[in-house]
C-alpha cells in the first residue's frame, strides 16, 4: 500500500500516526481523511457487499458513500472525517474484505 | 427544543448569504452544515485554504471568505458537522453531530443543499481511480492533493476550470476527452445574445482554454464510445474521436458532464419537482422569492436549478429578504427596494447559462448507457436490468427499486436516480415528468440505530 | 370478451390469484396501478408466518399453515419458470419476549389454539440461555422466545418480481398505470379505468388493496377495510448477526437487518416519523445490542390492509355474481395458498376448500 501514490501533495504539513488496516500511516493532521489516504497510496477503500468489487472515493463530498471505512466499529465516510492522532481505520466489511489485495 | 425563526441547511454560497442577510434583519438563524467548516463545495474550507492556495484557485474561490465572514454574527448559530437526516412538519429537523442525534425546530426552512455531479455511468466508472471532476477539484482545493496522471472526461466549464487549476499547480492533466461537438457549439451560438450579457464568463472561459493549450494538454473533442479499462483500478481510457480510436493510459479518471440540483431534502418534504429540459434534470418548483409550494420552505442556490455560486449568493439573499418580510422583520417596501438590485444581478449571472447548457450538453451515452453498464453503484444494478424491469411492467423508479434494488443503497439514489428516470422514460415512451423520481424518505443520510434509539425518550420532552 | 378474468390490482395478492388462474388454463387481464400507488406489496416485512395468527379463529391459523407448507414448492416453481429465484428460509421464527409474564400468557394462548388444531402447532419455548445458543447476539433484556417451527421469511420483492415475470410468461395481459373507476355488469363484466380503457370479462377479482374500500361497496361488497401504518427500518448490509427472524427484526438475504414495524392508525398517511424510527431502533437494540452501531440506510412505511378482525376476506358479490373480493394483510404468507388453492374456490371446482369463515357475513352492517 506504500507504493508510489497516483496523487501528489502540494504542501508539507505536520503529520500524525493513523492506523489503516493495522498499518501505521503518517497523515497530515487536520486534513481530510479520504484525501490523505489517497495521497498515502491507498487505492482500495472497501469492497462492495454485493459483488466484492473494489471501490475508492468518488465524490469527495459526502454523497456517494464509496469511501466508507470503519472507525470504532461504525461505517463512516472517510471524506467527512478529519485526520486526528491515533485514528484507527479499517476497510468497511465487504463481501471479500478479508482477502483483498492492494 | 430550540426554536429558530429560520433554519438553513447548507453553508455554501446560498446558505451563507441568506444567513447573513436574515440575521442582519433581526431573525434568529441556525445554519446546519455537514462540513467541519463553512464554504460548501464551491468555497470548500475557504478560510483555511485561501491563504495556502488562493493563487492556484483564483479570486472566484477566495471571494468565499467574504461569505464566511458574514456568518460571524451573534444571531447566527453555525452548527457545523451536522448531518441532517429528517425534516418533518412543524418544521422539525433531526440531525447527527459528534455521534449523537439532536433536533431543532424552525418557523421557516431554507434548503441550500447545492448541486451534485450529474451521474456519468460509463463502462468502468465504478473502478478505483475514477472520480467526479468535482472530487478531483475538492482534493486540490481542500487538501492540496492533485492527481499525477489524470484524464478528464466529459464536457462543461468545470472541466476547463479544474484543468487550468491543475496546470497552475504544476501537474497538468494527461489528456482531456471532451464529448461536446462543433455542432453543439454552432447550435449554442444562437444563445450568444444572452451570453454576451454574461461576457465576463466567456472571457474567463477563453483564458482557461488558453492556459490549458499553453500547457500542451491534448484535447479530443466529440469523443464517443468511451470506456474505462481496468479490473482492480482504472488503467486507461478508450474512446473514438474524429474517426480514430484511442487508448490513453492513466491512474486517475475525472468525469464531468454538468451538475444537477441536489433535491434529496426537498423531495423528502414532498416539494413538487418538474423536469427542466434545458438543464436535463428535475428542479423544485419555487416562486420569485424561492419559496416552494410548501409554505415556509424555501430553496435557493444550485439546489433550485443550476446557476453557479454568484447566482446562489444573490438567490440566498432574496430568499432571506422574503423570509424577513414574512416574519415581520422587514417592511415590504424595504424588501422590494433591496431586492431590485439583487434580481438584476441574478439575471446577469444567469445570462450565460443557456449558451453553456447548449454548448456543453450532457454526454448522450452516459444518459442512456449500454445494457451492461452499472447505473446504481451501491447495489450494482445495470442499465439492462432497468430495461428488463420496464418490460415487466415497471413504469416508475419506485417500481424498479422494488424489483431490482436500484436506489436502495446508502447513497439513496443520488447517483442513479436521473439515470433510472431516463432509462424508464425511454423504455416506456413517457416523459421524465410522467416517469417520476424516487420517493425520498428519511434518513437522508445514514444514521446509527444507537443515535436513533437515544432519541426515543427525549422525543416525549420535545413535544411539550 | 377480452379474457375470462379481470384482476383489479397487480400486487402480490392479485398476481398470485392471476398465476393460479393462468395455471388452470384461464385467460386473465391484470389492471395495475402506477408508481406512486399505495403498494403494500413493496412495503411489507417479508415474513412467511404462522404463529400468533388466528388466535380466535383456528381456520385462519390452519389456512396460514396450509400456505406456509406449500410456499417453498410454489416459489421454486416460479424460480424455475422465470429465473427469478425467491430467497426463502423456513427454519422457524421467534416471538421474542422482554418479560416472563407476556411469555407465559402467550404460551397459554398457543396451547388453546394448539388443541383446536389437533396438535399441529409445533413450537418450543426457549429461555434466555437456550435462545442465546441459537442467537449469540441476543441481548440480556430478552427473557426468552417462542420458537415456532412453521415460521420463516422470504424476499418479498423477489416474489413480486417473479410473479410479474411468470404471469406475463403465461400470457397474462397486464395493463399498468390504471386506476379503475367503475365496474358494471350489463351482461359480462365491464371494467372502466380513469384513462378510458375498458376491459370485459366473465369474472372479476377485486384485489386492489386499500382501493377496495371505495370500489368494493360499488360492487356490492361491504369491504370494511382500513389502512394501518407500519414503519420499517433497514440497516447497511452486515455480516451474519441474526439467524432466525422475529417480529422485531430479521436479517434479509442481502445482509441488511430489517426492523419493524409500527402499528399506527393514521389513515392514508404513509410517511415515516422520527419517533417511529427511534422507537423501533430502541426495541431492536434491546433485542440485539450490537445493532446500536449499525447504520440505518433506509426506512419506509406501508399501509396494512386490515379488516375489523384482521382476517382475510374472500367473498363473492351478492349483487354481481362472478365478482370476488380477495383481500388480506398477509399477502406474502398467503401467496402460495392464493396461487395454488384459491382459484378452486373462484372456479367452484373444490368444494372441500372450506373458506366459509372468511366471508363478509361475519361483519355486521354499521
Amino acid at each position: 500500500m506504500k507504493t508510489a501514490s497516483p496523487f501528489l501533495e502540494l504542501e508539507d504539513t505536520p503529520r500524525v500516526d493513523v492506523s489503516f488496516e493495522g498499518t501505521t500511516l503518517r497523515l497530515p493532521v487536520g486534513a481530510n481523511l479520504a484525501a490523505s489516504l489517497l495521497a498515502a497510496g491507498v487505492e482500495v477503500f472497501r469492497h462492495t457487499p454485493v459483488s466484492g468489487a473494489p471501490r475508492a472515493p468518488f465524490c469527495m463530498m459526502g454523497a456517494c458513500f464509496e469511501c466508507l471505512v470503519e472507525v470504532d466499529g461504525i461505517a463512516r465516510q472517510a471524506c467527512m472525517i478529519d485526520v486526528t492522532e491515533g485514528l484507527k481505520v479499517t476497510r468497511a466489511h465487504g463481501r471479500e474484505a478479508q482477502n483483498d489485495a492492494s | 427544543m430550540m426554536r429558530r425563526d429560520l433554519v438553513i441547511i447548507g453553508a455554501g454560497p446560498a446558505g451563507m448569504a441568506a444567513a447573513s442577510e436574515a440575521a442582519g434583519r433581526g431573525l434568529s438563524v441556525s445554519i446546519l452544515d455537514e462540513q467541519p467548516r463553512a464554504g460548501g463545495q464551491i468555497y470548500r474550507d475557504v478560510d483555511r485554504v485561501a491563504p495556502l492556495r488562493g493563487d492556484i484557485l483564483g479570486p472566484e474561490y477566495t471571494h468565499g471568505t467574504s461569505l464566511t465572514a458574514g456568518l460571524l454574527q451573534d444571531a447566527i448559530d453555525h452548527i457545523c458537522g451536522a448531518v441532517v437526516w429528517a425534516i418533518e412538519e412543524g418544521f422539525r429537523i433531526s440531525f447527527t453531530r459528534d455521534g449523537s442525534g439532536a433536533q431543532i425546530d424552525a418557523d421557516r426552512i431554507l434548503l441550500a443543499t447545492g448541486a451534485l455531479e450529474r451521474p456519468m455511468p460509463l463502462p468502468g466508472w465504478t473502478l478505483p481511480g475514477v472520480m467526479t471532476a468535482g472530487a478531483g477539484q475538492i482534493l486540490l482545493k481542500q487538501s492540496g492533493v492533485v492527481a499525477r496522471h489524470a484524464i478528464l472526461v466529459g464536457s462543461g466549464p468545470l472541466l476547463y476550470l479544474i484543468a487550468a487549476q491543475m496546470v497552475r499547480a504544476g501537474t497538468p492533466p494527461t489528456a482531456m476527452i471532451e464529448t461536446q461537438t462543433r455542432g453543439n457549439m454552432i447550435h449554442a451560438a444562437r444563445h450568444l445574445g444572452g451570453a454576451l450579457r454574461g461576457w465576463r464568463y466567456l472571457v474567463k472561459g477563453a483564458r482557461m482554454l488558453a492556459e490549458i493549450t499553453r500547457a500542451r494538454v491534448p484535447r479530443y473533442t466529440g469523443a464517443t464510445g468511451i470506456s474505462i479499462e481496468g479490473t482492480d483500478k482504472a488503467r486507461a481510457v478508450c474512446f473514438t474521436s474524429k474517426g480514430c480510436t484511442h487508448r490513453i493510459p492513466c491512474d486517475t479518471v475525472m468525469l464531468h458532464h454538468g451538475v444537477v440540483p441536489n433535491t434529496q431534502a426537498a423531495r423528502s418534504m414532498g416539494v413538487k419537482h418538474t423536469w427542466e429540459t434545458t438543464q436535463n434534470c428535475f428542479i423544485p418548483q419555487t416562486d420569485d422569492w424561492f419559496q416552494s409550494g410548501i409554505e415556509g420552505v424555501f430553496i435557493a442556490g444550485d439546489g433550485a436549478g443550476i446557476g453557479g455560486a454568484k447566482a446562489a449568493e444573490f438567490a440566498g439573499r432574496l430568499a432571506a429578504l422574503q423570509i424577513a418580510c414574512q416574519t415581520g422583520h422587514l417592511p415590504q417596501a424595504d424588501r422590494d427596494q433591496s431586492a431590485t438590485m439583487l434580481h438584476r444581478q441574478l439575471a446577469y449571472e444567469k445570462a450565460a447559462r443557456p449558451f453553456l447548457d447548449a454548448a456543453y450538453p450532457p454526454c448522450t451515452e452516459a444518459l442512456l448507457p449500454e445494457d451492461k453498464t452499472v447505473i446504481c453503484r451501491c447495489e450494482e444494478v445495470t442499465a439492462g436490468d432497468i430495461r428488463r424491469f420496464a418490460k415487466l411492467g415497471c413504469i416508475g423508479p419506485n417500481q424498479t427499486k422494488a424489483f431490482g434494488r436500484a436506489g436502495m443503497g446508502p447513497c439513496q439514489g443520488r447517483y442513479c436516480g436521473l439515470s433510472v428516470t431516463a432509462l424508464l422514460a425511454q423504455a416506456n415512451d413517457q416523459t421524465p415528468d410522467e416517469t417520476g423520481y424516487y420517493r425520498i424518505r428519511p434518513p437522508l443520510k445514514p444514521v446509527t440505530l444507537g443515535e436513533l434509539a437515544a432519541m426515543n425518550d427525549s422525543t416525549l420532552d420535545a413535544t411539550e | 370478451m377480452d379474457t375470462d378474468y379481470t384482476i383489479i390490482g397487480g400486487g402480490i395478492v392479485g398476481l398470485s390469484v392471476a398465476w393460479g388462474l393462468l395455471q388452470r388454463g384461464l385467460t386473465v387481464t391484470v389492471l395495475d396501478g402506477d408508481d406512486g400507488s399505495f403498494r403494500a406489496s413493496r412495503g411489507n416485512f417479508g415474513l412467511v408466518w404462522v404463529q400468533s395468527k388466528g388466535m380466535n379463529q383456528p381456520r385462519y391459523a390452519s389456512w396460514s399453515q396450509q400456505s406456509a407448507a406449500i410456499w417453498a414448492d410454489f416459489t421454486h416453481e416460479l424460480g424455475e419458470n422465470t429465473g427469478h429465484t425467491v430467497p426463502l428460509e423456513q427454519r422457524g421464527g421467534y416471538d421474542l419476549h422482554f418479560s416472563e409474564e407476556t411469555l407465559e400468557a402467550t404460551v397459554a394462548q398457543y396451547e388453546v389454539l394448539k388443541a383446536k388444531l389437533g396438535g399441529n402447532y409445533p413450537y418450543d419455548v426457549l429461555g434466555h440461555n437456550a435462545l442465546h445458543k441459537e442467537e449469540p447476539h441476543i441481548g440480556p433484556k430478552v427473557v426468552g422466545a417462542i420458537l415456532h417451527h412453521q415460521d420463516g421469511h422470504a424476499n418479498p420483492l423477489k416474489l413480486l418480481t417473479a410473479l410479474a415475470a411468470d404471469v406475463r410468461r403465461m400470457g397474462a395481459r397486464v395493463l399498468t398505470g390504471k386506476t379503475v373507476t367503475e365496474v358494471s355488469k350489463p351482461d359480462a363484466f365491464r371494467v372502466t379505468c380513469a384513462d378510458g380503457t375498458t376491459v370485459t370479462s366473465n369474472k372479476v377479482v377485486l384485489s386492489a388493496g386499500l382501493g377496495a374500500a371505495t370500489l368494493g361497496p360499488a360492487m356490492g361488497f361491504k369491504a370494511p377495510i382500513r389502512p394501518q401504518r407500519g414503519q420499517v427500518l433497514i440497516t447497511e448490509k452486515l455480516p451474519k448477526l441474526i439467524n432466525r427472524p422475529s417480529l422485531i427484526a430479521r436479517q434479509v438475504d442481502e445482509g441488511g437487518i430489517q426492523i419493524g414495524a409500527t402499528n399506527e392508525e393514521v389513515g392514508l398517511d404513509d410517511r415515516v416519523t422520527q419517533p417511529g424510527l427511534s422507537g423501533l431502533a430502541a426495541e431492536a437494540i434491546a433485542a440485539y445490542p450490537a445493532l446500536a452501531r449499525a447504520q440505518l440506510v433506509r426506512s419506509w412505511s406501508a399501509l396494512r390492509i386490515l379488516s375489523p378482525d384482521g382476517l382475510p376476506i374472500y367473498q363473492e358479490s351478492p349483487d354481481m355474481a362472478g365478482a370476488f373480493l380477495v383481500t388480506c394483510h398477509s399477502g406474502i404468507t398467503l401467496a402460495a395458498a392464493h396461487a395454488r388453492l384459491l382459484p378452486d374456490w373462484l372456479e367452484g371446482t373444490n368444494a372441500t376448500l372450506d373458506l366459509e369463515v372468511f366471508n363478509e357475513n361475519r361483519f355486521t352492517i354499521s
